[in-house]
Formats: C-alpha cells, structure tokens, sequence
C-alpha cells in the first residue's frame, strides 16, 4: 500500500531531490498535483513536455522527470506554444508564477488565452515574487506588505481567471494548495480542454509573503485558505449583495469557473484546416 | 534550376529558409522585414509547415526557441527596434544551444528612427546586443540569389553549430528586386540526434568531437532539461566557477575553431590594387561600380567584401593590410565595421571611414570621391 501511495515519485528526478524551496512552502504540494493529475489522465513521461518560466514556483520543472525547458523570465507561453505547435502530439504544461505570468508575461499571458493553443497552464499564485525576495506583484493584496511596498501595496490587483476568461482562454479554474484532491482535479480537467486551459493555484510562500503579512506560519496561510475559498457552487448561489460583502472579507470562488462549450476549435485544428486550404496536408 | 523570376531579397530569404528545411516561423511585422513574414505565412502551410503572428518580437522569439527544441527548423525576422527585443532570448538560444535563424533587415536608428530607410547600423548590436559572452555567426548578401543561398547557410550553420545565427540584411537588399533561378535542391544541415541511449548514459549537453552537444527532441522518450542557466553535461544549472568557465568556454571555441571555414569573403579587382574598399551588404554593390569606374580610369583600387560578419575576417584584412597603402570602409551608418577592421590591420595601413548616415544610400561618386581623397591624403603623407 505505502508503494502504491507514492506510485508519482517516478516522476520526479530522484537525483535533483530534496528541492531547494523553503520549509513550507506550498510549491511541492501543487508540482505533486501537476504529477498526480498526469497520472490521472493516462499521459506519460515520455509525451508531456514541462514548461517554466523564472521564479521559486519555475524551478518545478528542474524537479519533474519529463522533458523540460526553464525559459525566461514571463516567456513560458511563448516557447510552450512554439512546442505545441511544432508537435501537437505532446501534450504540453506550463508552469508560472504570479511575476512571471501577470507582469512580465502578462501580454503573453493575454494572447495565449485569446489563441486557445491547447496548453495547460498552472499558475502557483503566492501573491508575491519568491525568488527575488519578497517585492510586490500584480497579484499582492492591496495594502498587502512586500519589500517593496513597505507601507502596503497601493496597486490594485489582478484578478487572473477573470482576465483568463475575458481574454479567450476556453477553460479557467481555481483551487488553493489547501485542497489538495481538489487542485488536482481542476488540473486533470484542463488536461481534458482541447485548448487553453488555465488553473490558479493559490500557494503559501511563508518566507516572502507570510512572514512580512502577519500569518505566523505555513500551516495558518493554509487555514486561511481554508476559510476565504468558497466552493464555485455556493459562490454562485450567493445574492450580488453577499457577494460584494464576500469579497470584502477576502473571500474568493474556487473550482471550475469557466469552460466554454467546446464548439471552438483550438489553434492547431485550427490551423491544420489552414494547411489544408494551402495544400500542404500530408507534406 | 526552377524557371527566372523577379524576385525581392525579401523573398528570396523566405524561400531559401523553405529550402533549407525550415518548418516553423513566428513574428511579428516590422518595416523593412515584413515581406519576410508574408511570404513565410503563404509558403509554410503550402510544405505542411506553420506560420504564427505573435503579439510582440520576445514572444515571436519564444516560440521559435520552442519550436527547435521541439524539432522544428525555425526562422524569425525583424528590424531594429524588434531586434533589440529579442536579444534576451538570443542569448538563451546561445546559453541553450537552441538553433535558430534570426534575419535583420536593417534600418535607420536608434529607436524607431526612420523605419523605411536604408542603414547598417546594427551590425554591432548583431555582435554585442545581448547580456554576457558569446559567440555570434552573421551573414550579410549583398543580392537577390545570395540572399537564398546564405539563408540556406545560415540554417545549416545553426543546426550544426547548435547557435543562433543572424542574417543580417539591409533594406537596399530586402527591397531590391532582381531576376533569380532558384536552385531545385540545396543542401541541408539535417538536425543533430544523441549517439547514444539513455540506457547508455547519454547526456545531452555532452560536447561531440567538434565541441556542438547533441540535445535530443522534445519528445523523444530522453527527458531532458533546458535552461538558460549555465549547466553542464546533464543539462542542469551548477552555480560553479570550473563548470562556468568551462560552459562559456566552449561555446566560443565550437565557433572559434572553425572560423576560417565559416568566414567568406569575396575580392573584386584586388590582384595589384594599391587601395582597397572593404563593404558589405548593399552598399558592397554600390561600392564595386564605384572601384569599376576607378579602375576603368587606370587607379589601382579594389574592393574586399564581407560576407561573414562575425566571426569578423582578421586573417583576411591583416593580410590585405600588409598589401595595401590604405583601406576605406564604406558603411551606411556613423562608423562601426571601420574600428574592427582598424583593429585586424595592426596599424599596417591608414583605415578611413566612409560613412552615411541621412537615410539614402550611396551614389557610386560619393564612395569615389572618398577614395581619390584617401589616395591624396596617402600620397601626400597626410593619412
Ligand atoms: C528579465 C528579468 N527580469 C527580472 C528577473 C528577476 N526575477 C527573477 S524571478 C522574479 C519574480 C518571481 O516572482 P513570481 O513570478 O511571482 O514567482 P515566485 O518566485 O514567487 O514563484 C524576478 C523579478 C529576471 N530573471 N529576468
Ligand atoms: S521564497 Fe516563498 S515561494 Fe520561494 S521557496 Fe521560499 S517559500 Fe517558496
């Protein structure tokens, strides 16, 4: 039974272990996520291709016993449609922080979504930039403490699966480092989406994050969590008015929070109708 | 040879990139390089190939980058301001060992400076834009058919040499149309593969006899990782200093050492020439009608012309500077090829600039004229 638990460990690069990120960090529990939902869907080391930007959360694809490529900074999207689009076969995963998808990705972030390459993208949103220590991201809470904003952030931030959903993205979900099997699901559903998938994965940095925020330790960000997500069922059947107060509170939805019917084509089908029309099938 | 056609260096460049293999091209449109894009977005679908208009030149970048390591031939193009742009992921397609094929169709800068004019001015930025050290292979045509052939050259050389290679053009070339027969076949640098299995211990950053890694595919069951972190062998960041300097160390000597065979340049009149125009690119044609002329008058001028930009041609000017009583370079920007050559000639010889810089392009009487004073200021001990 023990084997069979850790049956994802043959994921990993067992010579790249014990990961370099900071005790408690939540990074772990969603790369974890990311192996188990693989497993889940039947795909294989040898026809999934893991892709990162730069970042703590970027450094999972170090970690993952697959090929993979750590890119640049906020251009994990870019180099993960270059490889769907050369081999449509591979079944592709990016994975980003909030720095690296909402600032300097963002536009990338945008127009990946708005093209429906078929990616699925995992977002370890730990509301803060990790690796540089602690600055604010597009993503910190207002009045959230980071290096650089000492007397709290002044920014608004961006809500990422409302812009995901906005900008084309065919299949957008939340769920927190809290609710492990749940993560995993969201995951395993977007590898289902033919087309841009997009999962916010919310994740407890102590170091960066929690420390200058109040939160003593890993285990009471993962409360918090607990306490502010609320179930997309039970958000939806909340009055506007309850809603607004919600949110007040810091609380916000997680689950599946957009899927589009599945009447749009993804880039690649669409494109092989391009090839078509060209004359260039079976080339 | 396929039938004559009137044909745009832009063209041209796109169709020897079909030629040469390459199957995949994302950009985003700039002046003066767009016919680059268009013609690419027509031709690929057409050899089963894709063609992706990205939001921005980094992006456009990153997908070729991704594309390569995915098995893909792939080719970018821009000009200047989207050059610049892409320089942080040129230097990880050279830390990375990624091939890929970037052309520059020059313009007049700095920033958005004079979008549609003729200018040479980033031939330094070719060479240094990017952070850190690294080699750099750049090739510059100076006609319609050569732009085919070094587009095929320089996808050859990027697959073998596993680097990025800068095609760089100028506007008199990407916009000059000439008649061309294209040839029916070229010949082709096929992708590197392992030797070895992984069961063999195969590493895919382990240097072959001629210093190039074999990185595997995406894909091909060898799961290997890539960063633009310095690694070693395996492929995995070392923050040590053996491992760094030994990193960057050879990915300058798999250039270094071959660079007498990849370093082309061509000489016109030079057998007893007392003077020579060294040029490149387009200005190189308005050059060769200017030393013609001379020549048609009885002056003993020739010209060198580049062909290979970098590696930069030492061996060639050092000799031809023990050969000659001075050296003009005749460049359409404010002087940057004239400090290398300066530098190859060891002082042999006096090197003067002819510049231009106003968004036209040379008249064979102006690169005249700069000679006949070059050859004035020799003579009279004033140079
Ligand atoms: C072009 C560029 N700018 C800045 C950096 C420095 N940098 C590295 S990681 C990072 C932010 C990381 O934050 P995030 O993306 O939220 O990831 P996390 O570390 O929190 O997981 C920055 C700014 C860089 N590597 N490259
Ligand atoms: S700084 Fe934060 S995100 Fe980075 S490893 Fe430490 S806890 Fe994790």
């Amino acid at each position: 039974m023990a084997e069979l638990e850790r049956s994802y460990e043959k994921y990993f690069r067992q010579n790249r272990l014990p990961h370099l990120w900071c005790p408690g960090c939540g990074n772990g529990i969603v790369m974890k996520a990311i192996v188990q939902a693989i497993e889940k869907k039947g795909l294989t080391q040898d026809n999934t291709v893991i892709v990162s930007g730069i970042g703590c959360s970027s450094r999972a694809s170090g970690y993952m016993d697959f090929d993979t490529i750590h890119t640049a900074h906020g251009r994990a999207i870019p180099f993960a449609t270059g490889i769907k689009l050369a081999r449509p076969e591979l079944n592709v995963v990016v994975i980003t922080g909030d720095g690296d998808c909402t600032a300097i990705g963002g536009n990338h972030f945008i127009h990946g979504c708005r093209r429906n390459v078929d990616l699925t993208v995992v977002l370890f949103n730990n509301n803060i930039y990790g690796m540089t220590g602690g600055q604010a991201s597009p993503m910190t809470p207002m009045g959230g403490k980071a290096t650089t904003a000492p007397y709290g952030s002044v920014d608004r931030t961006f809500d990422a699966c409302a812009l995901a959903e906005a900008a084309g993205a065919t299949y957008v979900a939340r769920s927190t480092a809290f609710h492990v099997q749940h993560l995993t699901d969201m995951i395993a559903k977007g590898f289902d989406n033919k087309g841009f998938s997009f999962i916010e994965a919310m994740v407890q940095c102590p170091t960066a994050f929690g420390r200058r925020n109040k939160f003593k330790s890993p285990a009471e960000m993962l409360k918090w969590m607990r306490d502010h997500s609320v179930m997309k069922a039970a958000w939806d059947k909340l009055e506007d008015v309850k809603k607004g107060e919600a949110i007040g509170q810091g609380k916000f939805p997680i689950g599946l929070l957009y899927e589009s019917s599945g009447s749009e084509l993804d880039y690649d089908a669409a494109y092989d109708q391009v090839i078509e029309r060209a004359g260039g099938a079976g080339k | 040879m396929t039938k004559a056609r009137l044909m745009q260096g832009n063209e041209a460049c796109a169709e020897g990139a079909i030629a040469a293999g390459v199957r995949f091209f994302a950009g985003y449109p700039i002046t003066p390089s767009t016919e680059i894009a268009e013609a690419m977005a027509k031709l690929l679908p057409q050899h089963g190939g894709k063609f992706v208009q990205m939001e921005d030149e980094i992006a456009s970048m990153g997908a070729i980058l991704g594309a390569a390591m995915a098995g893909d031939k792939v080719m970018d193009a821009t000009s200047g301001p989207g050059f610049s742009l892409k320089q942080e992921l040129i230097g990880y397609a050279a830390c990375a060992e990624i091939p890929c094929v970037l052309v520059d169709v020059q313009r007049v800068g700095p920033s958005t400076g004079q979008p549609t004019a003729p200018s040479q001015g980033d031939v330094m930025q070719v060479r240094w834009g990017t952070h850190g050290d690294h080699p750099m292979i750049s090739l510059c045509p100076w006609s319609v058919r050569e732009t085919f052939d070094l587009t095929v050259q320089a996808v050859n050389y990027a697959e073998r040499f596993r680097t990025p290679v800068i095609l760089l053009m100028d506007e008199m070339v990407g916009h000059l149309r000439e008649r061309v027969e294209l040839p029916e076949k070229v010949e082709v640098y096929p992708r590197r593969s392992p030797k070895k299995s992984r069961a063999e211990g195969y590493q895919p950053f382990e240097p072959d006899e001629d210093l190039v890694p074999n990185v595997a595919n995406f894909g091909e069951g060898y799961h290997i990782h890539v960063t633009g972190l310095i690694h070693d062998d395996t492929g995995f960041p070392v923050g040590s200093p053996t491992v760094t300097e030994k990193a960057i160390k050879r990915l300058h000597e798999k250039i270094d050492r071959v660079a007498e065979e990849i370093i082309h340049t061509e000489s016109y009149f030079m057998e007893d020439a007392e003077y020579a125009v060294v040029a490149f690119g387009g200005t190189a044609r308005t050059a060769y009608e200017s030393v013609k002329n001379m020549r048609e008058q009885g002056m003993k001028v020739g010209l060198v012309r580049l062909i290979t930009i970098w590696p930069f041609a030492d061996k060639i000017i050092e000799e031809l500077a023990g050969k000659v009583k001075g050296i003009l370079v005749a460049e359409l920007n404010y002087g940057q090829v004239v400090h290398e050559v300066r530098r190859a000639a060891k002082g042999q010889c006096p090197v003067l600039l002819c510049g231009k810089y106003n968004m036209k392009s040379f008249e064979p009487v102006e690169i005249e004229a700069e000679i006949e004073k070059m050859i004035s200021d020799v003579e009279g001990g004033r140079a």
